[in-house]
Parts: C-alpha cells; structure tokens; sequence
C-alpha cells in the first residue's frame, strides 16, 4: 500500500502510515527515505557479507572444495556488486544524504521529494532481482567488472539480470544525485552561503557531480555489453571485430570515480563528526572544500590505471601514472586537517570517535598502498592479485564503512532519541579493528608473493596466511553481533538522549530529537558557523 | 619550549630510523630471478620506506592525540578555537605534491630501465603482416636483438592452458623452457577470453588479449622453476590455469630443444 501527501500543501498527518509502517511506504519524507536507504542497505550489507563468509571457508584451504568453481564465481560476482552498488554507495550517498543535507542546507525537503522516493523504490527491487538471478541459471559470474569475452560467454540470463539491476541502480545513483546538487544549490535557506555549508554538503556536491557525469556513461556501456549478448552485436566481441580493451576504458570511467563516490561522502561525514567529538572547529574549512573539488576533477581522469597491464601505450600509462599519484596530495590535505582537528582539543572519547580514528588510520594505509599502486612497474607485479584486493578493502571496508558505523553511533541519538549503549559499540570497534586488520592485511604480502584474486584454489604454500585471513573474516562477522544486539536494546529501551546529546552545532542538531515532520516548528534557523567550538 | 622541540625532534628521527630499519631488513616479495626483478625491488623498498614513515607518523599522531587531547572526567568546555593555519596547510600541501612527483619521476625512471619506454617496431619478425598493430608489454630489447638471438616464442592462451610454440623448433609445448640470461621475446594472444601471463619471480604480467596480439619480453637470470598464473579472471578453473617456466643453463635448453624439434617438413 502506499499512501502519500505532498507535504509543501499539507501538514495532515493522518494522510501518512503511522510508525514502523512508514518505512514501507513510498513516503515522501527525507527522513523516512533516508532511513529506508540505510535498512535496505544493512540487509543488502549482510548478504554480502555472507557471501564473503563463503570466500573465506573456500580459501581457507589451498583446493577448492566448499563450492563448485562456477558457484564461487558467482558468489564473489555478487559480493563486489552487492557491496558496491546496495550498500555502500545507497548509504554514503542515498541514507545519510537525505537525512542531513536538507538540515544542512536549512530546508524542509529535498528538491524533488517524489524523485527521491522513485530513487530509493528502485533499490529493493533490482536488488532482489540480482540475489534472485542465483536461482534461474545462476548468477552472473565474470566479477563485478563483467570484462567481455568472459560476460558474454558464461550463462546468459544472470549476466543480462545482473545488468538491468546495475542500470536500475545507476538510475536510482543518478536520480539521487540530481536531487542532492539541486538542494544543496537552490534550496539554500536566505542567508545562508556556500561557504558556511558544513563540510557534508560540499562533500555530496562533489559526489554528486561525479555520479552525474559518469554513471551515464557506465549505463551506456552496459546497453552495448547487453546488446553483444542477446542480439549478438559485435561491440566488445572479438569474434566480430570487437574490442575488449575499449569496454575497459568504458566501464572504468565510471568505476574509477565510483572509488570517490564511495569515499567522499564519507570524508565529509567524519568532517562532521571529528569536531562535535574533539569540541574544535574544522581544521582548514577552505582547503577541505577545495581538496573534495580537486579529487573531483583529478578522479575524472585517473581510470586507465585499472589497465597498466592491458596493452596500454606508454605515454598513456605515463600519464596516468602521475595524475593518479597527485591525487594523494587533496587527500593527504584532508587527513593532515583531520589529525590537526584533534590536536589540541577536548576529545570524548566513544565509538563515533573511536571508529573514525579508525577509518583515519585504516585509509591512510590503503591511500599509501594506492599511491604505491599508481605507479605503472609497481602494479605491473601486483595487478590483479590479493595486493589489489587487500588495498582496495582498505578503502572501502577500512575507510567507508568504519565511517558507516562511526556515523550510526553519531546519529542514532538524533534519529531515535535513543543512545546507543557505549560498552557495546566499543566491543564493536574492537572486534571489528582486530578482525579487519587480521584480515586484509596479510592479503599484501599473499598478492605479491603470488596469489592472483578471484582464485578458489591456490598454492598450498599460502595456506597459513589465507587461514590468518579467514580468522579475521570470522571475527568480522562475529563484529556484527553486539552491534546488532545495541541497535534493537537501544531502540526499545535506550537511554534518553535529549535533542542535542552531544552539544553539537550543526543544524541537524538545534531541532528536537526526533525532529518534527517538516524539520522545525518554526522557521530554519541560519548557520553561520557550524563548527564555532571554543568560541 | 625547547625541550618540547627536541622530543619532537627525537620522536620523528625514530620514526624514520624504525622506517629504514623495517624496509632493508624486512623481506615482502619472492626470489629475483629476471633482470627486471631487482630494479622492482628497488622501487619496492623505497616506496616501502616512504609509506612506513608517513604511515607510523600519522598513526601515532592520531594515538597519541587520543591520550594527550582527551576529555577528562572534570574537564567542561571547548578545545581552543583554531580554525586553520595557512602556512601550515601550505606546507603539507607543497611536501606531499613534491614527494608525489619525485616518486612519479623515480618510478618513471625504473618503468624505462625495464623496458617499459621503448618503442616497438612493427616488422617484429614472426609478425604475418607489417601493419598489424602490437600493443607492448614491458619490452627491454629491440626487435633486432631479438631476431640475433632467435628466442621467440609465440604463446597462445585459453580455457585454462597456456600453449607455447616455438617457431624455430617447429614445435609446441605446455612447459615454457628458457635459457638463462638471454632475452626472450614472446608473442601472446588469446583464443578465448581475456587471460594474463604472470611470473611473480619476475617481477613481470601482460594480459594475453583476443583479437589483439601482446608483446612481452625478459630475460631470466636464475636457474629454476618457477610458476606461470594466470591473473585475469578466466572462468570457473581460472585458479587451475597455471604452467611452469623452466630456466635452466644454455646447453641443458639446447638439449631439450633438440629433442622436441621436429624436422621441417618439405613438401
């Protein structure tokens, strides 16, 4: 059922489900929908995280022997795409960019609040329609890259439905960030300047920006790929005179700046959350701002350093070698402002602190290993092999989804009213630091030594270490348990929390917990300065 | 105010001597047994180094900010309201942007000691045309080089073998014999899909492409076996598809060669 009101012409609540129900409508609200990106994105999080589980037991020894080989294909097919495309990407962008940016930006609403339902209701459909792909010939099995020939000679009908789920999803990542740019644009309450914005909205500009310029041109690719594969066209097809390499270029402009749409939301979130936590102002606001746009234009043109190993020519692996390189520099801007954030102030010292001095630390050592990546005769070793893995991960499990948690422990007092139990969220940080670091780290040492990725089986010689790696799989997933546990205890008898538990000054914080319908009873209040700590 | 500077200074000295000390006595990587191996190496250890030193730095910032900067149980109020400092912003953006760009020189440099800069000529001598268009590899040799010596071997890939011919004995193999310290040159295509040709003792990978032959060369300097991967997601027995590179001495290469060559047939 769905039942909706327009709520720029009414205020009648009773128009609306009440409750848990609205959840499962197509609400218009930003913070219902905000909240749906988060739920689905969590559920779709534990699926890929079982389908990781599974990885793990199967290398957990040299032969392979926990799955068929064509099964756990298609099991590390789906892990990638679930991961990138239903979790990480929907909550950075999607969960946390409908809850805060109209706080942010002093507004009552998104722009387009119907688009924004149309962009979250597209999820859980192509979402399930890809797990579902499992049960009719199996799965797409050719990696979330889908490099052809590989996608366009293993079974047809999961490559086609893992296609039209990643076009439906791209819609829904385009629809959404047409709606970000236009709010954080035009809705902007009178008064209110760009350059007072809190360092989240610049972030989602930026994020916005890329997913609009280069989402399109990875729908297009896979319409070609879909038409090599059913109408038997010969774009990437070599048979017919295609060619492979040109699908790479294709699908790597837009999977290179996917890195930055995965990671920039989440440098703007812990730019929120470091100084409600440390009670200092942003360190550096400007050079924050200007560093997210720098990574935006540089992330544009770095995709080719995906291919060192292609055939590509040399000027062109020179190119993309530097340009790759340089964009360490906007970023180490950014953790040097963060560290400097600190330095000097009063800090709490709880689990959104905790988990994002974790994500420092975490992507500092997979920003490193990136740059080391970028350089052509380093990746030329390493390309393709558990080094890539392992940095990769760095990025975004290190990275993002420590952000992830250190933003639910942030705001779920403001969402809920409710604190989250602080025993249990720092058992939480522990166990999954320990088992994330267990895992991930000794895959360096397995990808240069000669372990190529996307393997069921592999060298017995590397044996003890992928054990090591499965050990910390193990305590990863055992992390989810007392933060599971702390969400439903919170939720139905947590500690009140107050409106502004953490005497935060961001707008998101000056209206109740949680906040009214449209925002605030009265008129948004302006800004000026959202991180004025110490003053 | 002195002493803070010379623990400050006693402090980044341990980091860099920790760092240097981890990167020559820490060994990541496989044996050396191409000419490229040891130039990887060298770039290896010093980006090793680099990273460690920014790595350990930052990390015990963070750490010790942690302790030093935290909120004790009587403490109210704010930290001090520092907002930014641009002279210091400007130091950590210029350090960075030139530690970025000696490192994008310095590997340049290592990227043209192995090969990777030089020019291949299109007449490569098992090529059937002189128009067809090659994409390289890391190449260390010229072409002319390699018709003297006559190591060429043509390496074709597929669901999930490699095959290697060589021209000159008339004859293919699944093991890829090689003399020692003599440069190869091998010609790579694939029959099926995208496959990759990794030897990780070398230092050395290139996708092995349908549709659009690949160059590689190198030139072994360690008598050995050593395994071939496949590094490029390939299909279900993608972790199966691995041959061997069997290095050995000249007269042991010459021997086998002659046992498998099999006589040109005149017709």
């Amino acid at each position: 059922m769905t039942i909706s009101i327009d709520p720029q012409k009414t205020n009648n609540e009773s128009l609306q489900p009440k409750g848990w129900l609205r959840y499962f409508s197509f609400s218009l609200d930003h913070k219902v929908i905000g909240i749906q990106y988060l739920v689905c994105g969590f559920l779709f999080y534990l699926i890929g995280g079982t389908l990781a589980s599974a990885i793990r037991i199967e290398l957990a020894s040299p032969m392979s022997d926990f799955m068929p080989r064509d099964v756990y294909n298609q099991v590390l097919t789906l892990h990638g795409t679930i991961m990138i495309f239903l979790w990480i990407v929907p909550v950075v962008n999607g969960a946390f960019g409908n809850y805060l940016i109209p706080f942010y930006v002093g507004a009552r609403d998104m722009a387009f609040p119907r688009l924004n339902a149309v962009a979250f209701w597209l999820i859980p459909p192509s979402g399930l329609m890809l797990v579902a792909s499992y049960f009719v010939e199996g799965a797409a099995q050719a990696g979330w890259t889908a490099y052809p020939p590989l996608s366009i000679t293993t079974p047809q009908s999961g490559q086609i439905i893992w296609i039209l789920s990643v076009l439906l999803l791209g819609g829904s990542s385009i629809f959404g960030g047409i709606n970000f740019i236009a709010t954080i644009i035009k809705l902007r309450r009178p008064g209110l300047k760009l350059m007072q914005l809190p360092m989240y909205c610049w972030a989602m500009l930026g994020t916005s920006l890329l997913v609009v310029l280069s989402t399109p041109v990875l729908a297009g690719t896979l319409i070609l790929l879909s038409f090599d594969i059913i109408a038997k066209t010969g774009f990437f097809n070599p048979v017919l005179g295609g060619n492979v390499v040109v699908y790479q270029h294709l699908f790597w402009f837009y999977s290179h700046p996917a890195v930055y749409i995965m990671v920039l939301p989440a440098f703007g979130l812990v730019s929120e959350i470091l100084p409600v936590h440390a009670r200092k102002p942003l360190f550096g606001y400007t050079t924050m701002v200007f560093s997210i746009m720098g990574i935006v234009v540089l992330g544009l043109v770095v995709w080719a350093h995906h291919m060192f190993t292609s055939g590509t020519p040399p000027w062109m692996r020179l190119f993309f070698t530097i340009a790759t390189a340089f964009i360490a520099v906007p970023t180490g801007i950014k953790f040097f402002n963060w560290v400097a954030t600190l330095w000097g102030g009063k800090i709490s010292i709880n689990s959104a602190m905790l988990f994002s001095c974790g994500f420092i630390i975490n992507f500092v050592f997979g920003g490193i290993t990136g740059v080391a990546l970028a350089q052509v005769p380093f990746d030329i070793h390493v390309h393709d092999t558990y080094f890539v893995v392992a940095h990769f991960h760095y990025i975004v499990y290190g990275g993002t989804v420590f952000i992830i948690f250190s933003s639910i422990y942030h705001w779920f007092p403001k969402v809920t009213g409710k604190m989250l139990n602080e025993k249990l969220g720092i058992l939480h940080f522990i166990i999954t630091f320990i088992g994330f670091n267990l895992c991930f780290a000794p895959q360096h040492w397995l990808g240069l030594n000669g372990m190529p990725r996307r393997v069921a089986e592999y060298d017995p010689q590397f044996q003890f270490v992928n054990q090591i790696s499965s050990l910390g799989a193990l305590l990863m997933a055992i992390s989810t348990i007392p933060f599971l546990i702390n969400v439903f205890l919170s939720v139905r008898n947590g500690k009140d929390s107050g409106d502004n538990p953490w005497n935060a000054l961001t707008p998101e914080w000056l209206t109740s917990s949680p906040p009214p319908i449209e925002n605030w009873e009265g008129e948004a209040p302006l800004v000026e300065e959202p991180y004025g700590y110490g003053k | 105010m002195l002493n803070k500077n010379i623990y400050l200074i006693l402090i980044i000295f341990l980091v860099f001597a920790i760092s240097f000390w981890i990167g020559f006595n820490v060994n990541l990587l496989p044996a050396e047994a191409s000419i490229n191996a040891p130039i990887y190496d060298e770039l290896f250890k010093i980006l090793f180094i680099i990273g460690l030193i920014i790595f350990i730095g930052i990390t015990i910032a963070v750490i010790y900010s942690l302790f030093k900067f935290r909120k004790r149980n009587d403490q109210i109020g704010d930290g001090i309201a520092l907002e930014g400092n641009l002279s210091l912003e400007i130091v950590w953006t210029i350090i960075p942007s030139i530690i970025v760009l000696l490192i994008g020189l310095y590997s340049y440099n290592i990227y043209d000691r192995m090969g990777g800069m030089k020019e291949l000529n299109h007449n490569h001598e098992m090529m059937s045309s002189n128009t067809e268009k090659i994409w390289a590899g890391i190449s260390q040799t010229s072409d002319n080089e390699i018709a003297i010596n006559n190591l060429s071997i043509e390496v074709s890939a597929m669901q999930f073998a490699f095959l290697f011919n060589y021209p000159k004995g008339n004859f293919i193999s699944g093991e890829l014999h090689v003399p020692v310290d003599q440069k190869v040159s091998m010609k790579m295509e694939s029959k099926d899909v995208i496959h990759a040709f990794w030897v990780p003792e070398f230092r050395i990978k290139q996708d092995i492409i349908p549709g659009q032959p690949t160059i590689l060369n190198f030139t072994p300097t360690k008598v050995g076996k050593y395994p071939i991967i496949c590094a490029e997601l390939c299909g279900p027995y993608h972790g199966g598809m691995r041959a061997s590179i069997i290095v050995e001495e000249e007269s042991d290469y010459k021997e086998w060669f002659n046992k498998n060559k099999k006589p040109e047939v005149n017709l």
